[in-house]
């Protein structure tokens, strides 16, 4: 029997990866992941999740266990938040490209310096190239369908990729929300059992990790290109199976009031339920606004996204991390250079703001659509603008 | 007891591309002989993993992981963990199937403490074998914590005003044995029938363990390819690299002579230690003297 | 005689990594076959081999024991003879042998 509970979010993930049957948990805490770490502890502790729980000395040491684990065939879960992931970078590269199905739970924080353990995107954007299937949840009830769902779409075979499912740093981690928990029979039979089909075990000898020299490399990248984009389809069809299993339904873009639309607004996380409220309010004042969200970040849903504004004139991006020197916003970069072919287009503004905790109220986001039309109307040529700044 | 009753079969395949000579690949060797077929081995990157593994081929007869350089221990406890908790879960049986970490003295000493500490302190059920060559061999011969002193390397080179490494050889068991595991030791590939009953020993602990073997590099000492059992014989016979072991916490000696050799026998014949001044040479006799007295006294305890 | 290295360098070999194409690797580029590294001449690296006086030979298997290759195979007649497809010359089986039996010269061809 599902139960309907309030319950925090960070701790709805915990109770997720109880459901899914977790075989080894390796984690480091980590501001504002820690009470997923925590509450999954105390799970072990209390003999409600039957799982290692490695307490490992560093986020390093915590995706590499994640490593060895999955290479064993065990179902393996770590989570992480800003600074542990950037001090995991580079063993994160090598989860996907040895093709080991993680799933890492990142409590999206800011990066240092200065030292910052509120929320915002730039560890995101740092791992963008890492490989990994990358979906963004908004709210606690997607946080814990789409930790499940993440089990299910790395351990399939057609995939076999670890997955990240991106929840915003306090703004959701920290949040007691009301949330339906799946009756663990039902995740159960949605959930098969983890079945890798080349582990480590003596009595089929592998070798994993041999070193390519340049004759090979690239056709060791290219397969693995192939594969995340191939993972699409294996997503979406995960995704359909859950909502008829469970009533939730899931896209790679979810569109909000976005019918008969000049102008959408792009948000990322949990700041898009706040965005909503400021599109039902410009609505009632008769401006035709629509707000549409990337849930899934990679791979990148490019049909869906040149389809959704297909019709639109401006879209206007708020962006929760940046990128120095360059375009400043990552997501609004990649908005941009995916619509680039077509030979109609909107006009992209860009927006940086809501960094290392920065509130945006839905006034906020009434300012920020209202400044983006006036840009996009004046055809400024900025890259990007910076919001809530204090000059 | 005959060489014969030593297992034939070669778990680390002929045609890798170590060196002519290595002391680690005959180490490696002789490692895997003793540790039979039921191990998973987790390779820390470095000469041996580079000779064995070249995309698409292997040289290894059992399942074997690289990842990366500083996390071989990390990588250990995951694998170790995973076997535990699918065997505990009945989804798989891996009781019996032990966890060997393998890497190299700069994977170990230096980049990779950390990982090795951590797993050691949470006491993974895992044997953590340091094939120590004394540097970074494969990259081409640069220094590391685990260089001994007035070993020129590439990053400590000899020079005008340099003797080569300034600073002492860090004591890697010393510090393993620091976190009370049940089983350290240390082994060179002369005495192989030594090492041999010490990776079996490590085997059967419940636990981790730690071997410590030192492996002879004829590239990065700069001594003869055929000599190099001489070498790591005389690098126990003078003291420079004692054989002992720690099991529970007790010292005892494998090898205890009436009388060291000198130091200079050892050093004389590898290139590395050729602009050694013979005031240098007695101060690592004196540190050598001291070390073993040392170590005679934690054997009395 | 050694039955899994004859087989290795007999065996059809896999492709070799600069014709292999991305559909040919395997997942994660794991390499499935065991041992498969065994293909590889390293007796090609060799400027001098082996050569045995047997009547000295006391069969204590030392030469075997010390060959870092692994290569080193008992015979028929229960002696050692190292395997040249891999033997790389090292010569510590020489230096190593208490009775002298092995003499290193060079390569024949």
């Amino acid at each position: 029997m599902a139960t309907r509970v309030g319950m925090e979010v960070s701790l709805a993930v915990s109770e997720a990866v109880r459901l899914a049957n977790a075989d080894v948990i390796a984690a480091y805490p980590i501001t504002p992941q820690t009470h997923i770490v925590e509450h999954l502890a105390e799970l072990v502790a209390n003999g409600e999740l039957d799982a290692e729980f490695i307490p490992v000395e560093s986020e390093h040491s915590a995706m590499s266990a994640c490593l060895g684990s999955a290479a064993a065939g065990a179902r393996t879960f770590t989570a992480t938040a800003g600074q542990g992931l950037e001090l995991m970078h580079e063993v994160v590269y090598v989860a996907s490209s040895m093709r080991l199905p993680i799933v890492m739970a990142v409590a999206n924080r800011a990066l240092s310096a200065p030292l910052s353990v509120w929320g915002d995107h730039s560890d995101v954007m740092a791992v963008r190239d890492t490989g990994w299937i990358q979906i963004f949840t908004e709210n606690g009830q997607e946080a814990v369908d789409n930790t499940l769902c993440a089990f299910r779409i790395a351990e399939d075979k057609r995939v076999l990729l670890p997955v990240m499912v991106h929840l915003d740093g306090f703004h959701l981690s920290h949040m007691v929300e009301p949330i339906i928990l799946p009756d663990r029979k039902d995740v159960d039979k949605f959930l098969p059992l983890n079945n890798y089909p080349l582990p480590l075990d003596p009595s089929r000898p592998v070798t994993m990790g041999d070193f390519a020299p340049p004759s090979i490399y690239t056709e060791a990248r290219w397969a693995q290109e192939i594969n995340l984009e191939k993972s699409m389809r294996v997503i979406l069809e995960i995704w359909k199976k859950f909502g008829d299993k469970f009533g939730r339904y899931y896209k790679p873009i979810e569109c909000y009031r976005c019918e008969d639309c000049d102008t959408l607004l792009l948000t990322m996380g949990s700041f898009s339920e706040t965005a909503m409220m400021a599109i039902d309010n410009m609505r009632e004042d008769g401006k035709k606004i629509g707000l549409f969200r990337l849930r899934l970040w990679r791979p990148f849903p490019y049909k869906e996204l040149r389809e959704t504004v297909r019709n639109a004139k401006n879209l206007i991006i708020l962006d929760r991390a940046i990128s120095y020197g360059g375009p400043g916003g990552p997501v609004a970069s990649e908005i941009r250079s995916a619509l680039y072919p077509l030979a109609r287009r909107p006009r992209v503004t860009g927006f940086v703001g809501g960094l290392g905790g920065r509130d945006i109220s839905p006034a906020d986001f009434e300012t920020i659509i209202n400044r983006g039309l006036k840009i996009s109307n004046d055809g400024s040529n900025r890259e990007f603008e910076i919001f809530g700044v204090r000059e | 007891m005959s060489t014969r009753t030593v297992d034939t079969k070669e778990r680390f395949a002929p045609g890798h591309r170590a060196c002519i000579g290595c002391g680690e690949a005959l180490a490696v060797r002789m490692v895997c002989k003793s540790l039979g077929d039921n191990v998973i081995i987790v390779n820390a990157t470095g000469c041996m993993e580079i000779v064995s593994s070249q995309l698409p081929y292997t040289s290894w007869m059992v399942p074997w992981i690289h990842t990366l350089f500083e996390n071989t221990a990390a990588v250990a406890s995951g694998v170790e963990a995973g076997l535990e908790a699918l065997t505990r879960k009945g989804l798989k049986n891996m009781s019996v199937t032990k966890v060997v970490a393998m890497a190299g003295d700069g994977g170990t000493a230096d980049i990779g403490l950390q990982a090795l500490s951590g797993a050691l302190e949470r006491g993974h059920n895992f044997i953590y074998v340091c094939f120590d060559n004394e540097a970074y061999m494969n990259t081409g011969i640069q220094r590391s914590s685990s260089t001994p002193y007035g070993a020129t390397t590439t990053t400590s080179p000899a020079g005008k005003l340099g003797i080569g490494q300034i600073t002492w050889k860090k004591n890697l068991p010393a510090i393993v044995a620091a976190h009370n595991i049940p089983y350290v030791a240390t082994a060179c590939p002369s005495y192989y029938q030594d090492l041999a009953s010490k990776v079996k020993k490590a085997m059967l602990v419940r636990g981790p363990s730690y071997l410590h073997i030192l492996s002879p590099c004829p590239t990065g000492w700069r001594c003869a390819p055929d000599n190099i059992i001489e070498i790591s014989r005389l690098a126990v016979q003078t003291g420079i690299f004692p054989l002992y072991e720690v099991e529970g916490g007790k010292y005892k000696l494998n090898f205890n002579p009436a009388a060291l050799k000198p130091v200079s026998d050892y050093i004389k014949i590898q290139g590395r230690f050729r602009h050694l001044s013979e005031n240098a040479i007695s101060l690592i006799q004196q540190k050598v003297n001291e070390d073993w007295a040392r170590l005679k006294g934690l054997t009395k305890r | 005689m050694a039955k899994s290295t004859n087989k290795a360098k007999t065996a059809k070999p896999p492709k070799p990594d600069d014709q292999l194409t991305w559909k040919e690797l395997e997942i994660g580029s794991i390499a499935t076959r065991p041992g498969s590294a065994s293909r590889y001449k390293t007796g090609d690296w060799s400027s001098r081999q082996p050569e045995y006086d047997l009547s000295k030979c006391i069969k204590c298997a030392l030469c075997q024991t010390f060959c870092p290759e692994g290569c080193v195979k008992s015979t028929d007649e229960g002696f050692y003879a190292a395997d040249l497809y891999y033997c790389k010359g090292c010569g510590i089986c020489a230096k190593e042998c208490p009775r002298k039996v092995i003499t290193m010269v060079e390569e024949k061809e």
